[in-house]
């Protein structure tokens, strides 16, 4: 489902101008990674997809509604959003019914609800943990279980605030194969993520925010090239794009096999 | 100094130890990077090194931890955090919850130690610059961004001085850049002050840069323990599932296809990736410098 955004201006009770005309269109079957400092306006825009926050100025359409005109809860039926932090957002007492709560209040059937917790907890790996406590889990399982909350509800656009912090490799693999997975189903998958390696392997158009505005949108090998840029907002290239832009080339590769690519073609004298 | 012996610890209510048989001993001024995969170890190994094990958590702990000449079981916490400070993995554990502003956040724990008004003033103001937040000074810190309650909770134990600082994924919020920081600011410290550093982390590419020594924990275990560039090089290192860096990815694929020198040490950081694809043959190393000097990096 397309995500619109036209001159998107937010500005919070205290004062503070989070958002200063922010323009973007994501569409289905794309996965598009936010990039940028802390406070460069990024949770904020995501905030508003879900009817969290209401622009100041400009507006948000989610497919054809109009994000001012619907409530949080009509919003939560076509953008699922993973909170950045996942003790914000569970609340069941185990794993299993904070998974089902979504799907429920969907008004599926049990067996259609069911059905859906099992596939989720399946595909965060998490199946063996149905019955326990959301909190005698480690934080990087929780968030594992607030992602599945929001699998479960089998929205056309899902929101992820920061997905790999504090997993180990296992873990960011297991995240990024399910955005690959989501957006190979037709999903608009949208990813706020610090984590610039992840974002450059498994993101095909990358954007950088940097005080309330979008300071680059583009493919992600082009994007993450633009190193001047980027330090703007407190971002680096990623590892092997610092690596390829040293060594002479002018794209910035996304994994080790465009990296070699890159210093075959580009780099002088290989 | 310091120094566990065979220290194994269980959690109350659960069955298997979180640490096993772990005996390491970190000296004066060394910056030791701890990583494994998540369910490891590596946050209890914090709480054990900073007396939060078993002065807060219960459970079952035996073998000795000391600090300097103080065995952690035999003083009480509030003692312990005059040498030691751990910052907590959650920011948002490690706020006090009893202040307003940020600046009387990191006030906290010097009032708690008895620090006079003046060099309260002048340690916070410090330390608020040096961790790029004297602007948030006068914000409260739960109105704070991830990132920015990470700089805070930092700041919180820089300002107490200790001898020895526990940081637990302290950089896991925190933009590319902050990160870069943070590390930088450890590693100053350590030069300044002769500060002795304990980092828990995921961030291999920084621990490569900037750490002394790299401890790897597996199933509450220690399994490797060496530099950085021994452990992050060895082949035995995905075995703990906590990836390989990227520049030695590279380097390995490289090697296959002749575009690294067969004979040459894999790269950890970017100075050496750099260094080591220049070498190859083919490269022009005259083009190369050019590029070092308008690309500069760590």
């Amino acid at each position: 489902m397309d995500v619109r955004v036209r001159d998107l201006g937010y500005v919070y009770p205290t004062g503070v101008e989070a958002l200063r005309g922010v323009t973007l269109d994501m569409a289905s079957g794309e996965a598009v990674a936010i990039v940028g400092q802390n406070g460069a306006g990024k949770t904020t825009l995501v905030k508003h997809f879900i009817g969290l926050l209401r622009p100041t100025r400009g507006d948000v359409r989610i497919g054809d509604w109009d994000t001012r005109t619907k409530s949080v809860a009509q919003l939560a039926a076509r953008v699922g959003y993973v909170f950045q932090n996942p003790d914000d957002q569970l609340f069941s007492r185990t794993v299993g019914q904070e998974i089902a709560f979504g799907p429920r209040n969907l008004g599926l059937g049990e067996s259609e609800v069911r059905a859906r917790v099992a596939a989720a907890l399946e595909t965060v790996g998490l199946a063996d943990q149905v019955d326990r406590h959301p909190y005698d889990l480690m934080q990087t399982q929780r968030k594992f279980v607030a992602l599945a909350s929001v699998l479960a509800l089998d929205t056309p656009v899902v929101v992820l605030d920061e997905p790999t912090t504090g997993q180990d490799a296992a873990g960011v693999e297991r995240i990024g194969s399910i955005v690959e997975r989501l957006q190979a189903q037709g999903k608009t998958v949208i990813a706020i993520s610090h984590d610039i390696d992840f974002c450059a392997e498994r993101f095909p158009r990358v954007v950088v925010m940097g005080q309330g505005r979008v300071l680059l949108d583009g493919a992600a090998g082009d994007v993450l090239a633009r190193a001047e840029v980027l330090a703007q907002t407190y971002v680096e290239p990623p590892q092997l794009a610092r690596l390829a832009l040293r060594l002479g080339a002018r794209r910035a590769p996304r994994n080790v096999v465009e990296f070699l690519q890159v210093v075959r073609e580009e780099v002088p004298f290989t | 100094m310091i120094a566990l012996d065979a220290v194994t610890y269980t959690y109350p209510a659960t069955a298997q130890p979180a640490l096993r048989e772990v005996s390491l001993s970190i000296p004066d001024g060394q910056f030791c990077a701890v990583i494994g995969a998540n369910g490891a170890g590596k946050s209890t190994l914090c709480y054990a090194l900073s007396g939060f094990i078993p002065h807060f958590f219960r459970g079952e702990l035996s073998g000795r931890i000391r600090i300097d000449d103080v065995d952690t079981q035999a003083v009480t916490l509030a003692e312990l955090v005059q040498r030691v400070g751990l910052v907590f993995q959650n920011p948002f554990n490690q706020m006090s919850g009893a202040k307003f502003t940020v600046r009387e956040e990191v006030a906290f724990g010097l009032e708690n130690l008895g620090v006079a008004r003046a060099e309260m003033q002048t340690r916070i103001a410090r330390t608020l610059e040096r961790v790029g937040i004297a602007d948030l000074a006068d914000r409260s810190p739960f109105a704070l961004s991830g990132g920015q309650q990470q700089r805070v909770a930092i700041a919180s134990m820089l300002a107490m001085d200790p001898r020895v600082l526990v940081l637990d994924e302290p950089t896991s919020q925190l933009d590319p850049i902050g990160t870069r920081e943070v590390f930088e600011t450890i590693r100053a410290l350590i030069e300044e002050r002769g500060t002795t550093v304990v980092l828990a982390e995921h961030k291999l590419e920084w621990i490569a840069a900037f750490a002394d020594r790299l401890v790897v924990l597996a199933h509450g275990r220690i399994v490797m323990d060496s530099s950085p560039r021994q452990v992050l090089t060895a082949p035995e290192l995905e075995r703990y599932h906590i990836g390989v860096p990227r520049y030695v990815q590279a380097a390995r694929a490289a090697r296959e296809i002749g575009l690294w020198p067969a004979d040459r040490d894999l790269p950890v950081t970017l100075d050496e990736a750099t260094e080591g694809f220049s070498s190859s043959s083919s490269l022009s190393s005259t083009r190369l410098d050019l590029r070092n000097s308008r690309n500069s990096g760590n």
